[in-house]
Order: C-alpha cells, then structure tokens, then sequence
C-alpha cells in the first residue's frame, strides 16, 4: 500500500458512513443519536473531498463547505427540539419518547 | 506537481488519521456517558480535518475546526449539560433490537465494499490532483461567482436555524 489512493479515503469514509448508521439505529440517547447523524455528514464531506482532488475540481470542496453549514443548522433545530422536550417529559430516551403513539 | 515536492511519510500520516477517526466513530457509538462520545466526536472530526489537509483541502479543514469541533461540539456539550440526568448513565444504552442495527449496518458496509471493488478500474490511474497555494482566494471566487446563490441560500438557512432553535428552547414562546 504504497500509494495513497482516492479509494483509500472512500473505504474511510464507508466506515465512518456505517459507524454513524449503527449509532443512529441501536442508540437510545438521544443526544448520542445526533451525534451520530454528524458522523455521516462528516463522512459525506469526507467523500466529497476525496472526489474533489480526485476529479482536480473544488466543486467537491465547496459543496462540503455548504454541508458543514446545513449540519450546524441541524444541530442547533435538533437540540432545541430535544431541550423541548426535555422539558414536558424528563427523558431523552427515543424509545420513551412516544407520545404520539396509539 | 512538482516531484521535488512530492510529500514524505504519506501512508503513515494517513493510517494514523484514519484510524484515530474510525476509533473515534467507535467510540461514540458505545461510550455509556454522553460527554465521552462528545470527547470522542471531536477526536473524529480533528482527525477528518487532518485528512482534509492530506488532500490539499486546507479551508475545508480550518472550516472543519472552527465550525464543526469548535461551534457544533460545544453546543452540543452545552446541551448535555443541560439535559445531564444521573439515572441514564445507569440505564441501558442500547435499544430492544441492536441487533438487526448492527446487521444493517454490516450489510452497508459490505455493500460499500463490494462497490468499491468491482469499480476500482473506474478510478483513474492518478488523481488530478489540486493546486497548493490559493486555495481559499480559488474558493472564495468560486463561492462568490458560480454558486452565488446557494451561498446566499445557506445564509437565510443560518437564520432560519438561530430563530427555529431560539423560539423551540424558550420557556414561554
């Protein structure tokens, strides 16, 4: 493994991509959930970047700049939902938090 | 690129960033308090803005920093703070049906993988590689020129977000 190629960053970004996955879907903090959600935007960027040197285009770069920005916006809607919440029922469980169910 | 610049001790840069990422990414995902996976998020993201810097991305990396590990983290962390109940570190951590998410996730991974190896004579031989040097003045131009709008786009994205989560954590609307 001599040479750093763009599929080397791509199977890093899988791997974080499937390590975000499994957080969201087997945790039940809720915070740790949106933590993991910034696992997969962190390799989606990861990707793009990798493509962006790949191709010797900044598309990539920039699109990831824009990713960044739409993850801090996420971020901050999510934990003021979750602090919401949080206040009507003292629990940041997912699976507690079903109240709209029949 | 000039040859003479061609840079030392790659590989061993890039193992290190990587596997410091991944264990980090591991560590989020099975930490039982929440302010070690915050810890260990910011592992993550200093490692991929390290990688970034491996592939000439060196704005993308200082916007990695400031932004994500130096403004998303810390609200988060500020967040836990706020919602820090002593009874869920006791708790259990993981749902009734783990399982089937850690299956899923394995079967991605292996779907990742089997991609990647039937299409790596796709790549091509070498990457075109990126300029060193004006890299942020070539994003700048970029930003402001072609993708003009979606940036102003992204701006009025900003405020949505200040307003949505102002008005979703105030006590009395």
């Amino acid at each position: 493994m001599a040479e750093i190629s763009t599929l080397h960053y791509l199977v890093v970004a899988a791997a974080l991509f499937v390590l975000g996955v499994i957080g969201v879907l087997t945790r039940r903090n809720v915070v740790i959930v949106l933590m993991s959600i910034e696992l997969i935007l962190n390799a989606v960027n990861l990707n793009l970047v990798a493509f962006s040197r790949m191709w010797g285009g900044l598309h990539g770069q920039i699109f990831s700049i824009f990713i960044v920005v739409d993850a801090a916006a996420e971020a901050a809607v999510g934990l003021g939902i979750l602090i919401a919440f949080f206040r009507n029922k003292e629990t940041i469980n997912v699976d507690e938090i079903d109240l709209l169910k029949w | 690129m000039n040859p003479a610049m061609t840079p030392v001790a790659t590989p061993f840069f890039f193992y290190f960033l990587s596997g410091l990422a991944i264990l980090g990414g591991l560590l989020v995902i099975t930490r039982r308090n929440a302010v070690h996976s915050a810890l260990a998020l910011i592992v993550t993201l200093l490692a991929v803005a390290g990688l970034y810097l491996m592939l000439y991305a060196p704005f993308v990396a200082g916007v990695q920093i400031i932004v994500y590990a130096g403004g998303i983290m810390v609200l988060f962390l500020f967040v836990i703070m706020l919602v820090n109940l002593e009874r869920t570190i006791k708790e259990r951590q993981f749902n009734r049906i783990w399982p089937v998410g850690l299956a899923a996730g394995c079967a991605l991974l292996a779907l990742f993988l089997a991609v990647y190896a039937k299409g790596k004579s796709l790549f091509p031989e070498q990457a075109r590689g990126l300029a060193e040097g004006n890299n942020t003045q070539q994003i700048g131009e970029m930003l402001y020129g072609n993708y003009m709008f979606a940036f102003e786009i992204a701006s009025l994205l900003l405020l949505v977000a200040i307003l949505g989560a102002v008005i979703m954590a105030k006590k009395r609307i």
